[in-house]
């Protein structure tokens, strides 16, 4: 060993070992704190082939960086780069230095990292200059991603990023190490080149133009900086953001797996918390950032500053809720639920809150449908009236069940945190469903529709009446004409990206008028600001943020907004001049009838 | 007595200048549109609590800015946080946040 030994290398190996010392000690830690549920699904999932795409994510995700490839091309190349070009680098050299028979047939692990320092030649085996050019190369594909990453800290709007992510100490001296350490490697590698001639295409290059004088004196020192360089990256790693590399492996591990996030904070959180690599992604398309300039809520602040248990009060309540972040994440984090982790109230006394609720008299609706409007619906009578005439033209049988007296479903309370009461009212409406023995529930509020959907336990299909209209119309219950308007369709954020809803209301908008495209719609779309989310922004500001909506909708000059959720239509028909219908009212003004 | 189904309010006098108002600042400084409200009553007549019982937001909201604290914790907790009353006011009260810092400042000690 002393053959391939040098002490500049110590402080990359005692790096490493602290790195991985570090990360398994947290790991161990986190995984203790998985909870009884979560952990079930770990063993009962530990052995399945769910393993396979997981690890084909993990590749594509962790190394290739596709997710944020496919939003922005170029700073998919800048994480590809840096991330699969260094992944190669070290398995590449990895190999070479395996394959290279060595003076007294030790391979040390760091024989790889400085292999031009201790092998002089290129190598005495087959294809030895082969690989000494791929590995020229792959330095090369890490250096332009590390020029990249530096023009993005000059001027991020290169990179299409309007706002980059202001970092804490740590994240910023990691970064530094990260930035020197492929300039040193390349100079270290240059240096040795010029005085043993076994560089490849591009450090032979470089190499060649020093003198060997110079080469010779600071040879050692260069590798001595690069040796410095990374052990200081690896001891500040997982304390920084790069925490992410290893800790997003794991995650799409344990998704892959089921893992879900709880209502309150487990093991997992910790995982998703250590995923975030701040890259930023959450703040340049945030409403609260794009409209108000408040610009220290988004996710990737409000998860530092759980991380780093920093105590900023406001920051949790202070979101729309809109998940707009949610599906801007290349580590698709479960932000919104983490969100809703820290406003939860906890514990509290709820008795004799709702006792009022039990006036509700039971109702028999054997063989009928249930249609939920919600509480907003009563605020938009339209939907409701237009929805019962299309029950009626379907000739279907049905029971407005919130008609006179609307409980409310739970999901505003749930959305500030309080829970126990949520679940107070969830157990009133259940057990009023269950005794009214519907088949189907129809609910014309998307924010109802998505507490039905995931929280609700009820054993009958429950859809959104987009999705029941599109069945009506596709099975020829009721018949449309098309009219001649030009409408253009809001995503509603709890029906869109809350349960993925977007194809039944376009096939039904294509059925019965002219659909035409907004600036930024399905995942993308706007939030229509007349959020329940949100509880510290006033209405002034969410005017502000509504209107920009509608800018949004504008895009394409349509003569008619459609939207699918009582509160966006509430939020919109104050904004312009033009009719801002429900899905629900469309189809109800174009029935066609039968004579 | 005829049951007419409904019933007269019990005269009160509130002396103000007894009162001490610190709790309706924090709120104000909270919920700075709370000191728009006209009194139009149109949030009780849109809230979903209140069609099953007497819950009066608008006289939740006087007793408040009154300093009549009594039982105005126990009878906030009979609010679904639908949110309707913030979206019907004309003055663009956001009153469901006021509800919820009410519970929150009233519940502190």
């Amino acid at each position: 060993m002393s053959e391939y030994f040098n002490p500049f290398v110590l402080p990359f190996v005692l790096g490493t070992i602290f790195l991985f010392g570090i990360c398994i000690w947290k790991y161990v830690r986190w995984f203790k704190q998985l909870d009884r549920l979560q952990r079930a699904v770990i063993r009962k999932n530990i052995l399945s082939w769910k393993i396979l795409p997981a690890l084909w994510e993990c590749f594509c995700e962790g190394l290739l960086h596709l997710r944020i490839s496919r939003k922005n091309f170029v700073l998919g190349y800048m994480h590809r780069s840096i991330a699969f070009g260094w992944f190669l680098l070290i398995a590449v050299g990895f190999v070479e230095s395996h394959i290279t028979p060595t003076v007294d047939g030790a391979h040390p692990f760091w024989l790889a990292i400085f292999y031009r320092f201790f092998i002089h030649s290129h190598g005495t085996f087959k294809g030895a200059m082969l690989l000494t050019t791929i590995m020229d190369a792959l330095l090369l594909y890490v250096l332009s991603g590390i020029l990249l990453a530096m023009v993005k800290k000059i001027y991020s709007r290169a990179l299409g990023m309007k706002k980059a992510t202001k970092h804490v100490i740590f994240d910023r001296f990691a970064k530094a190490s990260l930035w020197c350490i492929f300039p040193l490697r390349l100079l270290s590698e240059s240096l040795s080149a010029s005085i043993y001639h076994n560089g490849g295409f591009l450090t032979q290059t470089i190499g060649n133009w020093f003198p060997i004088e110079f080469a010779a004196t600071f040879e050692l020192t260069s590798w001595t900086l690069y040796s410095i360089a990374l052990g200081t990256f690896f001891v500040t790693l997982p304390f920084s953001r790069y925490m992410h590399i290893f800790t997003e492996i794991l995650l799409i591990i344990f998704r892959k797996w089921g893992v879900r996030e709880t209502n309150v904070r487990t093991g997992y959180t910790m995982y998703e918390l250590s995923a975030c690599s701040r890259c930023g992604m959450c703040i340049d398309h945030c409403p609260l950032n794009t409209e108000l300039g408040i610009n220290n809520v988004q996710s990737v602040y409000f998860l530092r500053n759980l991380r780093y248990k920093m105590d900023k009060p406001d920051v949790a309540d202070n979101c729309l809720l809109c998940a707009r972040c949610a599906s801007d994440c290349p580590v698709n984090i479960d932000l919104m639920a983490i969100r809703q982790q820290e406003r939860n109230k906890g514990e509290l006394d709820t008795a004799g809150n709702y006792t009022y609720l039990d006036k509700v008299q039971p109702f028999n609706a054997i063989g009928r449908i249930g249609y939920f409007g919600g509480c907003m619906s009563h605020l938009t009578p339209g939907i409701t009236q237009s929805m019962k005439t299309i029950f009626e033209a379907a000739g279907q049988k049905y029971w407005f069940m919130d008609e006179d007296r609307s409980i409310c479903c739970g999901r505003p309370l749930i959305q500030q945190g309080y829970n126990q009461q949520a679940a107070d009212l969830r157990r009133k409406v259940t057990e009023h469903i269950k005794k009214s023995r519907i088949t189907m529930l129809v609910t014309s509020c998307p924010i109802c529709y998505q507490t039905f959907k995931k929280d609700y336990k009820l054993n009958i299909p429950v859809v959104h009446h987009t999705e029941y209209l599109q069945m009506l119309i596709k099975s020829g219950r009721i018949k449309v004409r098309k009219d001649d308007l030009r409408t253009v369709y809001h995503d509603p954020c709890e029906l869109g990206r809350g349960c993925g809803i977007y194809k039944e209301p376009r096939q039904v908008l294509k059925a019965t008028t002219h659909l035409v495209k907004a600036k930024q719609e399905g995942e993308d779309s706007l939030c229509c600001g007349i959020t329940l989310g949100d509880s510290l922004i006033d209405i002034d500001q969410q005017k502000k943020i509504r209107d920009a909506a509608v800018n949004n909708l504008m895009y394409k000059k349509p003569d008619m907004i459609a939207t699918a959720c009582p509160m966006c239509k509430k939020a919109f028909v104050h904004s312009t001049t033009l009719p801002v219908k429900d899905i629900a009212e469309i189809v109800c003004e174009n029935l066609k009838t039968d004579n | 007595m005829i049951n007419f189904g409904y019933s007269i309010a019990q005269t009160r006098v509130v002396n103000l200048d007894n009162c001490n108002f610190d709790k309706l600042e924090q709120l104000e400084k909270i919920v700075p549109s709370f000191k728009r409200c006209m009194n139009c009553g149109a949030c009780t007549a849109t809230c979903s609590a209140q069609q099953f019982t007497g819950f009066n937001i608008r006289k939740i909201k006087s007793m408040y800015q009154q300093a009549q604290y009594d039982k105005l914790a126990k009878e906030l907790e009979q609010c679904m946080l639908c949110g309707k009353c913030t979206l019907v006011c004309p003055r663009g009260v956001s009153l469901r946040p006021a509800v919820m810092n009410m519970r929150k400042i009233l519940n502190t000690k």
